[in-house]
């Protein structure tokens, strides 16, 4: 029998605000345990808290740009349960009236738009940090009451790289929204993922297994294909499968279940008394809404109309918000009239540089004006394509000006016919076989000869010229 | 609306505490009665009203984004049971 996958996605994400959801405590990465924190977020009895206006912003910014329908009515619950690093026994949450509903996003799945829905989009907080020793675990709570927004995509994946993709997409539109750093490997964005089979065309869902414990968007894809295989076993195999969690073991390459804990999860959710209902009306979601920057999406759509870009070039110009201002500024720096010129230099030779250098696009330490000099040289033919690329390599490198460079590494192409003639002559006593083939009409003759003189000169020969040189010279 | 004892149990165990048998017998009369008297607004009519969550007659109370200043650690850890350096340390917990 075929099965189908059906995947889902929870993705939690720390929203990047200076303080806590409900106190004023800083958010400051990297400081000693237990220094950002007060009464409020180590749940002393008898504080209030109150929660973070710019969280509220943020999140609704979110939503809409996520086409959630924001809930005109929304509160905050308490989701008990005991942990240590939860000091108040419960974690402030949303339960029946969230945020927002029914959003969506959009995937590209097998080249066809594929559309993800969203079920909800709502508020909660983050818990503290446990660090396990041989006898004992320590609590840290700075990480305590940072504002999360917990984004449930709907059962709408149909394979991990979908998986992947909505991820990246997702990623893609928080960061441009600039509200979250969704560093995966940093915690800023948690995924967990429910994933089941079904026989191919069924209507119901299969028994699920819920997947934790990845710290990458790699490792969730690698997690999922993994599920896919294990799953498909058990049912070929006609074994029951059980609901269960399992988790990621990146280094062993595979899921192993998850010692449940015990009985079945009471959380007892109820609205928290301590924190009066939000009134979310039209005029307010207007505003945020009008001030919500161009989304990858739209970006990518106006880079095909405006600059004609293929959707493919424009995808991956579009993807990180950085990379799309460094193109789109070097786009209209260049003054040259066909834009496909630039794009390629983007797309081609600096998106390799910075591959190789596992930074983004627009962290290249590269001159935007150094850039477009060195262009120039190519279009006004004193230095080769070949050359230039060791240049721009070089530029990155030692942060020289493209000139210095050239000159340096005397790599100025050579226009000089004079010069050329001399090489042309060397190769053509060196090659009287192509010499001859090419008088018999071999075109394939002439790239031969063209190709010892650009040897010859090093790289640095104008193969255009050569090329009108030695057709000159032997017809 | 009756709570049966095991139910009551379930709930001691949510919450974290022991109950002698007396004072199980105790808790599950006293939760029957609570139980009871909420039980009267079933008997209402309650269709024109709709579901509060919050019983004061406010809405939208937030903070500004500004940093206050937090607890020094050893403020924070100073009636912790049992420390580490600037951590709380508690059993180890077994994932
Ligand atoms: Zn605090």
């Amino acid at each position: 029998m075929k099965y189908e996958t059906v995947i889902g996605l929870e993705v939690h994400l720390q929203l990047k605000t200076k303080t806590k959801a409900f106190c004023g405590c800083a958010i400051d990465f990297g400081q000693p345990p237990n220094s950002n924190v007060c009464p409020v977020c180590l749940g002393f009895p008898g504080t209030l808290p109150v929660y973070n206006k710019e969280a509220l912003n943020y999140a609704i910014k979110v939503a809409l740009a996520f086409d959630c329908q924001i809930q005109e009515h929304t509160k905050f619950d308490r989701k008990n349960y005991f942990y240590p690093d939860l000091p108040k026994n419960y974690q402030i949450s949303q339960y029946d009236l969230p945020l927002s509903r029914q959003g969506h996003m959009m995937i590209t799945s097998k080249d066809a738009p594929k559309r993800i829905g969203i079920t909800r989009i709502h508020l909660e907080e983050d818990a503290g940090k446990l660090i396990h020793e041989a006898d004992a675990s320590l609590v840290d709570f700075n990480r305590t009451g940072i504002p999360l927004l917990e984004i449930v995509s709907e059962p709408d994946l149909s394979s991990p790289q979908e998986a992947f993709d909505y991820l990246t997409g997702l990623k893609s539109i928080v960061e441009y929204l600039d509200v979250s750093d969704c560093d995966m490997e940093k915690g800023s964005l948690r995924c967990d993922a429910n994933i089941s089979l079904r026989p191919e065309g069924a209507k119901e869902l299969g028994v699920k297994t819920e997947l934790k414990n990845m710290n990458s968007f790699k490792g969730v894809k690698d997690a999922l294909v993994f599920e896919v295989s294990r799953q498909t076993e058990l049912l070929q195999s006609n074994q029951a499968m059980v609901q269960e969690t399992r988790l990621w073991d990146a280094d062993g390459g595979r899921t192993i279940v998850m010692r449940s804990k015990e009985g079945a999860k009471d959380y007892r959710y109820f609205p928290d008394p301590d924190l009066a209902v939000f009134i979310i009306d039209q005029p307010m979601i207007a505003k945020i809404k009008s001030a919500l920057p161009e989304l990858p999406q739209e970006k990518l759509r106006r880079f095909v109309r405006d600059y004609s870009l293929t959707e493919y070039d424009a995808g991956i110009l579009v993807s990180s918000k950085g990379d799309a201002e460094f193109s789109e500024a070097c786009i209209q720096k260049y003054q040259g009239h066909d834009k496909k010129i630039m794009v390629n230099w983007l797309i081609g030779p600096l998106l390799s540089e910075a591959n190789s250098r596992k930074v983004k696009l627009h962290e290249l330490k590269l001159d935007k004006n150094e850039l477009l000099s060195l262009i120039g040289l190519v279009e006004k033919q004193e230095i080769s394509l070949l050359s230039a690329k060791s240049v721009l390599t070089q530029a990155i490198d030692t942060q020289k000006p493209v000139q210095v460079l050239i000159k340096e590494g005397n790599l100025s192409q050579i226009s000089n016919t004079d010069l050329l003639q001399q090489i042309i002559e060397t190769v053509i006593a060196e090659n009287t076989k192509s010499v001859d083939d090419f008088k018999a009409g071999k075109t394939n003759a002439l790239m031969f000869l063209v190709g010892q003189v650009m040897k010859k000169s090093a790289g640095k020969a104008n193969p255009k010229i050569v090329s009108d040189l030695i057709n000159r010279r032997l017809s | 609306m009756s709570i049966d004892k095991e139910t009551v149990k379930h709930i001691a165990h949510l919450a974290r505490i022991e109950l002698q048998p007396n004072e199980l017998e105790k808790l599950s009369l006293q939760l029957h009665d609570i139980l009871g008297f909420i039980d009267k607004i079933s008997g209402l009519d309650i269709d024109k009203v709709s579901p509060t969550s919050h019983i004061l007659p406010v809405s939208n109370v937030l903070r500004d984004d500004y940093p206050h200043v937090s607890l020094p650690a050893e403020k924070a850890l100073e009636n912790a049971p049992s420390k580490k350096g600037n951590f709380f340390s508690v059993p180890k917990i077994i994932e």
